[in-house]
């Protein structure tokens, strides 16, 4: 199939005018000049704001605004060696990755099980994050990526759900953890949409306990996740050093793991189907 | 041609060169596709940008595309003789169709000018009849949708020697055989009846033409993803104008397809008008 080329290098010959790294350092990468990235940046930052269920809007104004944050955190990952490991094993989180069944199998009081009863309690999988479109260097991208994935990680280890003002309180600890900007945008912008009755609670119990907690732990992109199913919960909280937070709003659970879940049987349903005469 | 292949900068002529009619691969933007494909991979791209066609053509022309089918439809001057049977090719969203009724009402005191919405697009065709939903024209038989080919007309439906007008706006380059459409064209109008296109095309004025291709291709596909979640399609869309061949060209292939147009030069009297020095352009010919 050599007529299907890299869009890419076609630009880079039919209109050789165009910049000089076109480039992709890996699959799905969109190289961005430094307007494109400010014009994707405040685009996003205004969609965003005007669209929450955007996901791939506010991934895109986290990379957009990410600047020296990254490297920073990858300063970090090389001085632990768990984060070493991290970045040399690249660890992936999703449904494919991440063994569901055997999860559920671990015993009470594991990270494991504690992961695996925060989905179920909230209703989600672990599938719903945007790959990494905007970001030059491969590994930087990967420490994006990582960070994305893991969010529900953190949400697990801090024992917080998935409204709006647990993602707030998230957003404020992940900002004092991380340290990348769009924690903080969204932290700032986010409150915006929350009734006064929240937001004043946000700020009154949430977002001390967030600064101080986030600021004290250990940095969590070090975290090799996947090797810790088997510990048990309360000692890696005492480990990280992440203290739990003011009891939670817990609602009903969302709709999408039902959704995924029904949509896995359709396509296994059509499959069999055609395979039976 | 030697004389013609002069004339082209190197840019065009490599494109002219890797578009081939007789092997089986055709251009889709700047990647090369198998023919047969291309047709589904144009009618993807416009599925999914049905529901926000509109919206995305005011962003990324700043509204400007509304001046330029304004301008098209009032120099067509529909309904000046009499009422006239149009029929509006990628006529989807029903830009044109509407200006055409509108233009017909207004200015010739005309409610029997008829206008066909042919696309091949259900969900583009689908956002015209919403569209007209809102309009005086909605249930009455100055305006009907078809889904059909403009490479392949069916006769049933599109007797030959039929209309008075056939125009269509910015989905030309979206065929995978222009020359095909062309000739359709030729077919569904009558003797004395007019062709009429409107389509983006090239720049010739070297300034413009750098800023036009770092707004095109810079911008417009990061407003495709803000707005409208689809950075592909949108980097389809702007590669697209730049496959599609230049105003002398376009007019040759015009008249090959049995029209009679002005004499291959921009302007009054000329086969083709620029409009913002060769963003868009104005191809006429006449069946006689």
């Amino acid at each position: 199939m050599s007529f299907l080329r890299n869009r890419n290098v076609q630009c880079l010959r039919l209109a050789s005018k165009r910049y000089l790294n076109t480039q992709p350092s890996y699959y799905g990468h969109i190289p961005l000049n430094w307007f494109e990235n400010a014009f994707l940046a405040v685009g996003s930052a205004v969609m965003s704001l005007a669209d929450p269920r955007r996901g791939d809007m506010v991934a895109a104004l986290g990379e957009t605004t990410a600047g020296p944050a990254l490297p920073k955190l990858r300063e970090k990952m090389l001085a632990s060696a768990e984060g070493r490991q991290v970045l040399k094993a690249r660890p992936r989180v999703n449904s494919k990755t991440v063994d569901m069944v055997a999860l559920s199998k671990l015993p009470a009081g594991t990270f494991g099980q504690s992961y695996f009863n925060w989905l179920e309690r909230c209703g989600v999988t672990p599938d719903t994050r945007e790959p990494v479109r905007y970001i030059d260097d491969p590994e930087l991208a990967y420490i994006m990526q990582r960070y994305r994935e893991c969010h529900d990680f953190y949400h697990c280890i801090c024992s917080l759900p998935v409204n709006v003002e647990s993602e707030l309180a998230l957003k404020y600890f992940e900002f004092a953890n991380f340290g990348l900007p769009v924690a903080a945008i969204s932290a700032i912008f986010g409150p915006l949409r929350l009734d006064s009755a929240k937001r004043s609670r946000l700020f009154r119990e949430y977002v001390p306990w967030a600064l101080k907690t986030g600021g004290n732990a250990e940095p969590l992109i070090n975290v090799f996740w996947e090797r810790r199913w088997e510990q048990n919960v309360e000692e890696l909280k005492k480990e990280l050093r992440i203290e739990d937070p003011p009891p939670a709003r817990w609602g009903k659970p969302l709709s999408e793991a039902a959704r995924e879940k029904r949509r896995r049987e359709l396509l296994q349903q059509a499959s069999t189907g055609t395979e039976t005469p | 041609m030697p004389a013609a292949r002069r004339r082209l900068r190197p840019l065009q002529l490599h494109a002219r060169l890797t578009h081939s009619s007789s092997s089986d691969t055709t251009h889709f933007g700047f990647q090369n596709v198998p023919r047969h494909k291309k047709e589904d991979m144009v009618k993807s791209v416009f599925s999914s940008v049905a529901s926000s066609y509109d919206v995305m053509n005011d962003a990324m022309s700043l509204g400007v595309h509304r001046l330029w089918k304004h301008d098209f439809v009032s120099t067509l001057n529909p309904g000046a003789s009499g009422p006239s049977k149009c029929i509006d090719l990628a006529g989807g969203t029903g830009d044109i169709a509407l200006r055409i009724l509108d233009h017909a009402r207004e200015k010739h005191y005309d409610r029997e000018t008829t206008v066909d919405i042919v696309d091949l697009n259900p969900d583009m065709l689908k956002e015209g009849q919403k569209r007209f939903k809102q309009t005086m024209y909605h249930n009455t038989p100055q305006v009907s949708f078809h889904v059909a080919n403009a490479q392949a007309l069916p006769p049933a439906q599109f007797p030959s020697d039929n209309y008075d007008l056939y125009t269509i706006a910015f989905g030309i380059r979206n065929c995978t055989d222009i020359p095909a459409v062309l000739r359709e064209a030729h077919r569904v109008l009558k003797p004395g009846g007019t062709f009429a296109c409107l389509e983006f095309s090239r720049v010739d004025n070297s300034l413009l033409s750098t800023l036009y291709d770092s707004y095109s291709f810079s911008i417009i596909p990061l407003m495709g993803s803000i707005i409208a979640a689809d950075r592909d399609s949108y980097q389809y869309l702007v590669e697209s104008i730049r496959r599609f061949p230049s105003q002398p060209d376009f007019s040759e292939m015009i008249r090959e397809a049995g029209f009679t147009t002005g004499a291959p030069r921009e302007g009054k009297g000329g086969a083709w008008r620029n409009l913002w020095g060769g963003v868009a352009a104005i191809h006429t010919g006449v069946k006689l």
